[in-house]
């Protein structure tokens, strides 16, 4: 039996499943519809989140199987690991609040994110000699873990946010949820993009001349982009002819430059058809017409909990075990490589949103904006740190 | 400062500043902009209305120093820019990271340009050793003390001083509030009982009801802050050098080399080196990942070592008396431990260098005898007894490179070693010159009779080794253990009173505070007030 094959098989049903679960928590909306309906999309919608969860762990013990180690050892792994853990969250806070309209923000970010991790590399690598440790069994899943929860409070916040900023004239705040919007349909783009021409088998070749090297780069997408000093070796693919600045390093810096610039040209265009769709109205003002009423009060707590409960739990595996594997691995427990200061940058943040929350009362949509900046770190450590700052812990080299 | 305390109409002396009385919780008059409860109706609770020194005293120059760093505005302010800024030196690579043999003043500029300059020249990057990022950490530190000892004081005494009678406006000001109850004995009762089933402590007073749990979950603060200053303060311990150690050394296998930073005491000996790699064809799984790396993939880097000590003082130049402390393999995540030391496999010079190299000498294909160039001893001369002649090594050169001046070593490491030999010819007793290269024998004369082979060569590694020993862990792990424990005492638990408070023919009014969670503390009230008279209670606080 081919556990790796049976994984990917899994994982790709648990997506299917995840998005009929969606479909169903839309149902559960709307203030005209009666409750009985509404309790009965929620049960449904539930059941199928549920059976996706238990296909998703499926899918993740077959790969652990196949491997022989817990998959958190690279960014494919890593991030579907962290989809898995914010589902479970998610299932465990509607066992306790019972906010269907959590879980219409909650399952489609989990979907984006583990679309997102799904295209990165998914071979099953082998452990090299640093990451042969049983910490990185306790280091990796509790920050993975931490983080999901953490995640949850971005959740709560988003929802608070979409039904309680004042969406009847524009103003900051209506812009900085359209952000946040667009932010999730580029990577929506970029999931289309690169599935789009994956399935073509769209490869286009650089030769880069760097330091007097020489270094094939290969596109996967059209270059929009082409590395800097560098020469298109496969003919009839497409190019703009506009170099990557030199100040960008790396080999690979084109390459990303271009993902990135077509992801944010992908998403400006699924931004601007669902605005047309909508016929002009802005999509937060959309969403909060949808989602209706909802307890601020109860979305608030769930948005602290998690914090109150994540925070703790990161500075156990981000920072201590971090620290005692670091003592163990290299004999220094800090070092400040990149990462390792921006997990302090993270626990910071959190810190700063504990004592504005705790003791100067920000509560409601301050909070729900620092939640939303908290969410934007954790991103920006788990992606820019690995992709384009690399350092001891960089997945990506 | 001039104790200018204040009596309550209840009776209890108040310090010079308190805004709620400490016994009663009769807001004091005059004193209720401190914590701007003339603006609203529910009463600030956060410190129990106690007097806090930095919202009392605010004329001398420490008045303020401590007013100012008791703010949890600027601690908060504190915290952000060290965030900021903490980010911002990740923008480049740290000095220490840079990988590259320019010094830092050119290597900025040239990797980075225009910012790369900027980023130099304003020290980001050395940033989390420099002085202003120190001060800063510094000052965070300062706010922690400052501002928990002026809020822990004052809040400790309030709680200690709290009476269970406290004053009708105190009651009803209450983010949670059920006025004017008309309630019988039995519900009261009915109330008390519920309250000591859900873990209360209930106080009687006169007809009036306390009740309170978790009051330990309010020193949680504290106890966390206790914790970070002890990190704080295992940091500065560790600045100084004697409290850590830091070195390195490379060992060659087979070699026993004194380990540095151990005053002599120490040595290691690496009995061998093991270097493994991923084999695609053993292991299917990874044949995937394998396929697309070009190099391999390493699996165990290991030495094999012995630690020995000294068992007694040794003179310079003489050789010491070793006696065998622990033997054990070295990986990477598995230091070995001695006396306090550690030493962690760091790096490897994977058959960097020659250990051995063997030679035959040939006349009309008859061998005349072999030898064994040893590199370590590096012997003038060998003397082959099969056939009773010399071969002498005219030139050693243990790193070869050829320069202006002809070939000459680079090193005394046999990494490249260069040989030339002389042999006398037995049959014209001629002197013949040979030279050895890369593994290869060159004849210099091409009148050469006779031919010299290379028969095997034995290449060694050699592992680097860091050495640690740090005095300051128990100091940082005693601290990251008391933060913890402060973090979940504060979050998890929360201190939750009622006061039932009567007012007199049978009407109560019923005040509730919890220092967190109001959500759980709504819920648990439908509890205490199950199956009471008790009406529904208002949140005077909720979220528009």
């Amino acid at each position: 039996m081919d556990f790796y094959v049976l994984s990917s098989t899994f994982l790709y049903i648990t997506f299917f499943v995840y998005l009929i679960a969606t479909a169903f928590f839309g149902m559960t909306l709307g203030n005209n519809r009666d409750e009985n309906k509404k309790s009965k999309a929620t049960k449904l919608a539930m059941t199928f989140t549920i059976i996706g969860f238990v296909s998703h762990l499926t899918a993740y013990i077959f790969r652990w199987i196949e491997a022989g180690h817990i998959p958190v050892s690279n960014m494919f792994e890593y991030i579907t690991f962290f989809g898995l853990m914010l589902v479970l969250c998610f299932i465990v806070i509607h066992f306790v609040y019972g906010i269907p309209a959590l879980g219409l923000v909650a399952l489609p970010i989990a979907i984006v994110i583990i679309g997102y991790g799904s295209m990165f590399p998914q071979e099953v690598s082998p452990l090299v000699p640093s990451l042969q440790s049983h910490w990185l069994y306790i280091h990796v899943t509790l920050v993975g873990l931490a983080q999901a929860i953490l995640a949850i409070s971005f959740i709560a916040g988003l929802l608070f946010l979409i039904v309680k900023v004042d969406q009847t004239v524009k103003n900051k705040e209506t812009t900085f949820l359209e952000i946040i919007i667009y932010a999730v349909l580029s990577t929506i783009g970029f999931i289309i993009l690169s599935t789009g021409f994956g399935a073509m088998d769209y490869e286009a070749t650089f030769i880069k001349e760097s330091d007097g090297y020489q270094y094939e780069v290969e596109y996967e997408m059209p270059a929009l982009f082409q590395p800097n000093n560098s020469e298109l070796m496969t003919e009839d693919h497409f190019n703009s002819g506009i170099e990557t600045p030199a100040w960008m390093q790396g080999i690979d810096a084109g390459k990303k430059l271009n993902s990135l610039t077509l992801s944010l040209l992908a998403g400006l265009l699924l931004y601007g058809l669902v605005r047309l769709v909508l016929k002009g109205k802005r999509v937060g003002s959309y969403l909060q017409h949808k989602f209706g009423k909802i307890n601020p009060d109860v979305v608030d707590d769930v948005m602290y909990r998690s914090i109150a409960i994540g925070f703790p739990l990161f500075t156990l595996g981000g920072l201590i075990f971090a620290a005692i594997w670091a003592q163990e691995a290299w004999g220094r427990f800090w070092g400040w490589d990149p990462k390792e200061v921006w997990a302090l940058i993270t626990w910071l943040f959190y810190a700063v949103f504990l004592h504005l929350r705790l003791t100067r009362g920000w509560h409601g949509k301050k909070s729900a904006w620092l939640a939303v900046i908290g969410f934007v770190i954790i991103m920006f450590n788990l992606i820019v740190i690995n992709l384009v700052i690399a350092g001891l812990h960089s997945y990506a080299s | 400062m001039s104790d200018q305390s204040i009596r309550c109409e209840c009776g209890h002396l108040n310090k010079e500043g308190t805004i709620l009385c400490e016994a009663c919780g009769k807001p004091i008059e005059g004193n209720q902009h401190i914590d701007g409860n003339d603006e609203k109706h529910v009463l600030e609770m956060r410190y129990e209305g106690s007097a806090r020194r930095s919202q009392t005293y605010k004329r001398t120059f420490i008045d303020k120093t401590w007013a100012f760093f008791s703010s949890v505005k600027v601690g908060v302010w504190l915290i952000a820019i060290t965030l900021v800024l903490s980010a911002l030196g990740t923008v480049y690579p740290q000095e220490q990271f840079k990988n590259s043999p320019l010094p830092s003043s050119q290597f900025y500029a040239e990797e980075y340009g225009l910012t790369g300059q900027i980023f130099y020249q304003l020290g980001f990057h050395n940033m989390y050793s420099s002085w202003w990022y120190i001060t800063l950490v510094a000052l965070i530190g300062v706010s922690i003390i400052i501002a928990s000892i002026d809020r822990y004081v004052p809040l400790r005494r309030a709680l200690n001083n709290q009476k269970t009678k406290r004053h009708e406006v105190f009651v009803k000001r209450q983010r949670l509030v059920s006025k004017d109850n008309e309630l019988n004995e039995d519900d009261v009762n009915k109330l008390k009982e519920n309250l000591k089933s859900k873990r209360y402590k209930v106080y009687e007073d006169d007809g009036h009801v306390m009740a309170e749990k978790n009051r330990f979950s309010r020193w949680g603060a504290y106890v966390n802050h206790i914790g970070l200053i002890i990190i704080l303060l295992a940091a500065i311990f560790r600045m100084f050098e004697v409290m850590h150690v830091d070195d390195y050394v490379w060992v060659r296998e087979g070699e026993t080399r004194v380990i540095p930073s151990t005053n002599q005491e120490y040595y290691v000996e690496n009995t061998g080196f093991v270097y493994e790699e991923y084999d695609p064809e053993t292991q299917e799984q990874f044949s995937r990942a394998l396929e697309d790396v070009e190099d391999p993939v390493p699996k165990n880097f290991q030495t094999n070592a012995v630690i020995y000590r000294t068992t007694e003082e040794t003179l310079p130049g003489q050789e010491p008396e070793l006696e065998e402390v622990t033997r054990g393999e070295i990986r990477l995540n598995q230091p070995i431990t001695f006396d306090g030391y550690a030493l962690y496999q760091a790096g490897t010079q994977l058959e960097a260098e020659y250990d051995s190299m063997s030679f035959d000498v040939q006349l009309n294909d008859e061998v005349l005898g072999e030898f064994t160039f040893y590199s370590d001893e590096a012997p003038p001369e060998f003397h082959l007894e099969e056939s009773d002649i010399m071969v002498s090594v005219d030139d050693w050169y243990p790193e070869l490179e050829f320069t202006e001046n002809g070939p000459s070593s680079f090193s005394k490491f046999p990494r490249n070693p260069g040989l030339i030999f002389s042999v006398e010819n037995p049959d014209t007793g001629d002197s013949e010159r040979f030279f050895y290269l890369q593994e290869d024998i060159i004849p210099l004369s091409e009148d050469n009779e006779l031919v010299m082979n290379v028969t095997g060569v034995d290449r060694r590694s050699a592992s680097g080794l860091t050495v640690k020993k740090d005095n300051t862990l128990p100091l940082f792990g005693l601290g990251a253990g008391i933060f913890m424990i402060g973090v979940v005492q504060g979050l998890y638990w929360y201190h939750r009173r009622v006061w039932i408070h009567p007012k007199g023919e049978g009407i109560y009014h019923i005040g509730v505070h919890t220092n967190k969670n109001w959500y759980g503390m709504k819920q648990e009230l439908e509890k205490i007030t199950e199956d009471t008279n008790v009406q529904e209670f208002e949140d005077q606080q909720e979220l528009k």
